[in-house]
């Protein structure tokens, strides 16, 4: 779908993305994460046509974005990062706009819109600006699709939104994708990873990897556990400072961390009763993509 | 053309939802209209005069007695030497000085003719105009109703002498001067913000990869204020018949004609000044201050040109306004058709294309 190689671009002498080159399958669904300024929205909007690359070459199938950016805009169904629909037009008149100004009507492609869109049926006559949070998201993603298109853009979709309604949202993006539509999706939760058939881990602007988020925890290289117990930002701290702690942080309620080559945890346990602390346990625990990407980070 | 037709019913929605801007952009020509109207009124009450009457026989004193009768004015001082005019109008007690001629009578009757002297102070020069005016009107009057009584025919010259503002010009005709301060303001304002806002909110990033042209979003936007323009326009010459009978001398159809002319050259300015920022706040100071000032200071609407400095003579040649007000008021006061005012419609258009070619080139069909 996508083929993208060797892409650079900078904003004011300061790299927004440099050396980045992957490809996009069709009819996939593609992860983007990182964290916020790893370059994610600058590169989708470099996929998108709106924004030119300094040097690389994008292609989507056989259009470059640069020179034949009017053909690919056809097929793209794009959903910027900020709510993007207009606040004083009702749930209906934006779908109609965005219907009209792709040359379709709502009724034409509806069957492809009808689940997300049902739901917005009760507030048709409300104004978009007055809608939930999850509620305006799928009223964009709506408009991003109401004129069928190959390849959806979305960028950052899920910020901002509730549990529950990221939740509902990734459902109705792997519905989307059994009808055929490819889509690239961006997000700073690492928890959102293993909903996508492959993923980018982005950082600073460079792809820290790509593949599918299985293979990339089964490569993870080296044992990690847990610690539970009381305080865990006294046992955090307690277990950085241990020489034979490679690496310790904080994931939800727990500490993760892994060991210098050739010692066991068992002593770090040692180490946490002499240093007065009870009521605590540590246990082997599988690495996510988070514990990947922080392996990763901290190691490069 | 169904896409274009869609963008165009958005931008009507935008307009008609968003009321309260919609009440001021159709209630500023209607208030300016009364506002402008009724501050430069004619109607003038108790204003405070001096005499100066160096003659001091039976006619001036009639003269004096009619000026003090008539409602318009009050006597507050009289002089005796014509060198305290000087320091009564330093003092702001009086509007106006009426001297009156040594041998005033004597004159009148042996030579037929005598002087009075009008000194008014035009440091607020449509006032002083205005009481000057007046006191010619009454002093004429008075020579109409000698002639008659007497057989006569004596003549009494008002000499009119404005002093802090020599060159008065009439404001009068403060008309074409709103028609083109409304125009300017409401297309060149109002869609710079409206361009501008999209992209502020996001939406122009939506707007940029639907297959729309630039092209169509620029006409699509502007459209619309081309018609709320026009009704403006129509709404001021209305107001201007029926409220201050001032009708339109020339062809009505050749000044729509020229208001529309100017209305796309305001908008196309507007266009101009939403490509060259992101900030609805920078859009809307640099409408105001860029545009409404020079429209209302170098246009000749109030202010006339031939009174200002060379350099600001250049200044408003380059301003479009100028020639608008020019045009306007040749259809409007004295009737003239295209012949005489070729010129000015030319250097209109000329204006919009150069702007309008500017305002398409900086259009970007990317973000940045």
């Amino acid at each position: 779908m996508y083929r993208v190689t060797n892409l650079f671009k900078k904003y004011n002498q300061v790299a927004a993305l440099s050396n980045i080159s992957f490809e996009v399958y069709p009819n996939e669904l593609l992860g983007f994460i990182g964290p916020d300024g790893s370059g994610k929205t600058t590169l989708f909007r470099i996929l998108a046509t709106l924004l030119l690359p300094d040097s690389g070459e994008v292609k989507f199938m056989n259009y470059d974005v640069v020179d034949d950016f009017q053909k690919i805009r056809r097929y793209l169904g794009y959903m910027p990062g900020r709510f993007s629909l207009y606040a004083d037009l009702t749930v209906e008149e934006n779908l109609n706009f965005f219907a009209t100004i792709y040359g379709t009507s709502v009724k034409e492609n509806y069957d492809l819109i009808a689940e997300i869109y049902s739901q917005l049926e009760p507030f048709r006559t409300r104004p978009a600006g007055k809608l939930s949070g999850g509620m305006k998201q799928k009223l964009a993603l709506c408009c991003a699709l109401i004129h069928r298109p190959t390849v959806l853009i979305l960028d950052e979709p899920t910020t901002g939104v509730d549990a529950v309604s990221r939740k509902e949202f990734w459902m109705l993006l792997r519905k989307l994708k059994q009808r055929g539509v490819t889509i690239l999706v961006s997000t700073p939760y690492m928890d959102e990873a293993s909903l996508c058939d492959r993923i980018v881990l982005m950082q600073k602007g460079k792809i820290m990897s790509t593949d599918v988020p299985e293979r990339l925890i089964a490569s993870y290289p080296v044992k990690l556990y847990a610690a539970f117990g009381d305080n865990t930002y006294v046992i955090k701290s307690a277990i950085s400072s241990l020489p034979e702690c490679q690496m310790a942080y904080l994931s939800g309620r727990k500490v993760h961390f892994t060991m210098k080559p050739s010692h066991h945890p068992r002593e770090i346990a040692e180490h946490l009763t002499k240093l007065g602390i009870e009521n605590f346990r540590i246990e082997p625990i599988a690495p996510t993509v988070e514990d990947y990407f922080i392996y990763r980070m901290i190691n490069e | 053309m169904k896409a274009f037709w869609g963008f165009v019913r958005k931008e009507i929605y935008h307009i008609l939802r968003d009321r309260r801007t919609l009440i001021v952009i159709l209630g500023i020509p209607i208030v300016e209209m009364l506002l402008f109207g009724f501050v430069l009124t004619n109607e003038i009450k108790k204003v405070n005069i001096a005499i100066c009457d160096l003659s001091n026989d039976e006619i001036t004193k009639q003269i004096i007695k009619k000026l003090e009768g008539s409602s318009y004015f009050r006597v507050t001082s009289y002089l005796t030497n014509i060198q305290n005019v000087e320091a009564i109008f330093k003092e702001g007690k009086v509007k106006e000085v009426v001297v009156f001629e040594p041998d005033f009578s004597r004159k009148l009757t042996k030579e037929n003719h005598a002087s009075i002297e009008l000194i008014s102070d035009a440091s607020d020069a449509n006032f002083s105009n205005l009481v000057v005016n007046y006191t010619s009107a009454i002093i004429s009057a008075y020579t109409k109703e000698l002639n008659n009584t007497l057989q006569g025919s004596y003549r009494i010259d008002p000499q009119i002498r404005m002093i802090y503002n020599p060159n008065l010009e009439g404001v009068y005709f403060f008309v074409p001067g709103i028609i083109g301060l409304i125009l300017m303001l409401i297309s060149a304002l109002m869609t710079s913000v409206s361009i501008v806002r999209e992209k502020e909110t996001g939406t122009m990033e939506a707007l940029l990869v639907s297959p729309l042209k630039p092209f169509h979003i620029i006409v699509g936007k502007v459209l619309p204020y081309v018609l709320l323009s026009l009704l403006n326009a129509t709404a001021i010459l209305l107001m201007s018949y029926f409220v201050f009978q001032l009708p339109v001398k020339g062809s009505l159809f050749l000044l729509m004609l020229e208001c529309l002319l100017y209305i796309l050259l305001a908008l196309s300015i507007g266009i101009l000044i939403s490509s060259s920022t992101n900030s609805q706040l920078i859009a809307m100071m640099v409408s105001l201050v860029g545009l409404m000032l020079p429209t209302i200071l170098l246009s000749g609407f109030i202010f006339p040109i031939e009174n200002m400095p060379r350099i600001l003579q250049w200044l408003c040649s380059i301003l479009p306004p100028k020639y608008f007000i020019i045009i306007i008021k040749g259809i409007m006061i004295k009737g003239v058709g295209l012949q005489y005012i070729w010129f000015e419609t030319l250097m209109l258009i000329l204006f919009t294309l150069l702007f309008l070619g500017l305002a398409i080139k900086k259009f970007k069909v990317r973000l940045v």
